[in-house]
């Protein structure tokens, strides 16, 4: 008797898991957004305690501290208002030029800053969770760029009431369009090799130039292409380390090393994009 | 106690499983990350029955795959296998000794990755893996040996805390009057 009802719930929980496997995607990644919304209670009361912490701390800061961090800001924000002055100049001018050449103006978004608030627990994938949601952020979907100061992070994959899923730079699932030194060859960025991956670079593969004398160099800055659809165009993705192998003289693969520090995220921008 | 014993391993299940997403330390520390559920398999296999295995790989697996970019469901069917073949072979075990616990617990730690990255290959997935997803199971095998022995303690502590002692059985029996000196 103890035997047969051991095999029966062995064919209840294969059928269980055959059925899981076999939801169509949107069912699935509904359902586990429902599932991790258990955890909700565990996500507040960590939060909750970082702040707490985070309080103990504020008061622990010597007023010294706090004056010359203050001092320092004030210095950088009166540099970044100057900066952002000559920026705005330079982006009249560019706008004055496409409106003259009519080319369609570029996708521009609003940042909103997020917390990460969990990582992903398997080692073989990279994707983080964010502390923004549908609820919380407007204009908060799917297939948005997640950057930080230093350069590009990821893109939004699952959007829940209060958090979401952000899959990272060198997971097999995200795919980017670049454009590589100052030539401009265009790729495609991927997750790269074993090797690479453990020493925290990326691949760029299928590299094409209309001409063959443009190639690519280490120490070349990579940024988004901006025609994948998903990503806007300029944004840093990181530089290039080496170069492999050529092929018929021209490069078609080089390796990349990310600007942001992709395991050490703490804070990150979602770019909402209308 | 049996369903307050099922409902403690599910609780445990849940916290390690938000834990596992959560702590980074020991991630930055030996770069793998360490999951309690098949030590927590290995006691559940040896002190409860088939339904608490069965609860026990179904919700930890759905809350694990629920925070992973894993499809939904996959780690279920890895962890039930491992509490499966263990309950059906739990009568011939020396599962009390520490020795054993330790052993069932490596084995479990190093059955589930490799269980969960088969399902993924078979489903058409393609993980990231390399020469540190070795260095990675390796951690993982090892921190099952390393905390199943310490579950155990830990369920018999509360066990302990919860259950009235079993009385001690005296050798001493009222039915039986032993008589000194000559009749």
């Amino acid at each position: 008797m103890l035997k047969r009802s051991q095999y029966i719930t062995l064919v209840l929980v294969v059928l269980l898991v055959v059925v899981l496997l076999c939801l169509p995607r949107r069912t699935a990644d509904g359902l586990k957004l429902a599932i991790s919304g258990l955890f909700l209670p565990l996500f507040g009361l960590a939060a909750s305690t970082h702040e707490a912490v985070a309080k103990m701390g504020n008061g622990l800061t010597p007023r010294g501290e706090l004056l010359r961090e203050r001092d320092i800001l004030r210095t950088n924000n009166q540099l970044l208002t100057i900066q952002l002055q000559a920026a705005a100049n330079a982006l009249r001018e560019n706008d004055q030029f496409r409106q003259m050449l009519k080319i369609p103006p570029p996708k521009q978004g609003t940042l909103q800053f997020a917390r990460v608030i969990a990582r992903d627990p398997e080692t073989w994938w990279r994707s983080v969770w964010i502390d923004l949601g549908s609820r919380t952020t407007p204009g908060m979907r799917t297939n948005l760029p997640v950057l930080t100061a230093e350069g590009l992070v990821g893109k939004v994959v699952a959007v829940g009431e209060t958090r979401s899923q952000v899959l990272l730079l060198g997971d097999p699932g995200l795919l980017v369009a670049v454009l590589v030194g100052p030539g401009g060859l265009n790729g495609t960025l991927t997750a790269g090799s074993s090797w690479m991956r453990e020493n925290n670079m990326l691949d760029i593969e299928n590299l094409f130039g209309e001409s063959a004398d443009r190639t690519v160099h280490p120490g070349d800055e990579v940024v988004t292409w901006g025609e994948g659809g998903v990503f806007p165009g300029g944004i840093a993705v990181g530089k290039v380390v080496d170069v492999p192998g050529k092929e018929y003289g021209a490069a078609t693969e080089a390796r990349v090393r990310p600007s942001a520090h992709l395991d050490a995220l703490q804070n990150v921008w979602v770019m909402i994009l209308p | 106690m049996n369903w307050l014993h099922t409902i403690f391993i599910l609780a445990l299940a849940y916290v390690a499983a938000f834990l596992e997403g959560r702590l980074d330390w020991f991630r930055d520390l030996l770069g793998a990350q360490i999951t309690l559920l098949p030590a927590l398999m290995v006691y559940t296999s040896l002190r409860a029955g088939i339904g608490a295995v069965a609860l026990l790989a179904v919700c930890g697996g759905l809350w694990r795959d629920s925070l992973s970019a894993d499809p939904l469901g996959v780690s279920i069917l890895p962890l039930f296998f491992i509490g499966f073949i263990i309950l059906r072979k739990r009568a011939l075990l020396l599962r009390e000794h520490q020795f054993a616990q330790v052993a069932l617990g490596l084995a479990a730690g190093a059955a589930f990755p490799l269980g969960t990255l088969f399902l993924l290959l078979n489903l058409g997935r393609a993980p990231l893996t390399g020469w540190m997803t070795l260095w990675q199971w390796v951690v993982g095998t090892a921190a099952g040996g390393v905390l199943t022995p310490l579950l155990f303690r830990l369920f018999d502590r509360l066990r302990g805390a919860l259950e009235y002692p079993a009385l001690k059985q005296s050798s001493f029996r009222e039915d039986r009057e032993i008589k000194r000196g000559r009749q």
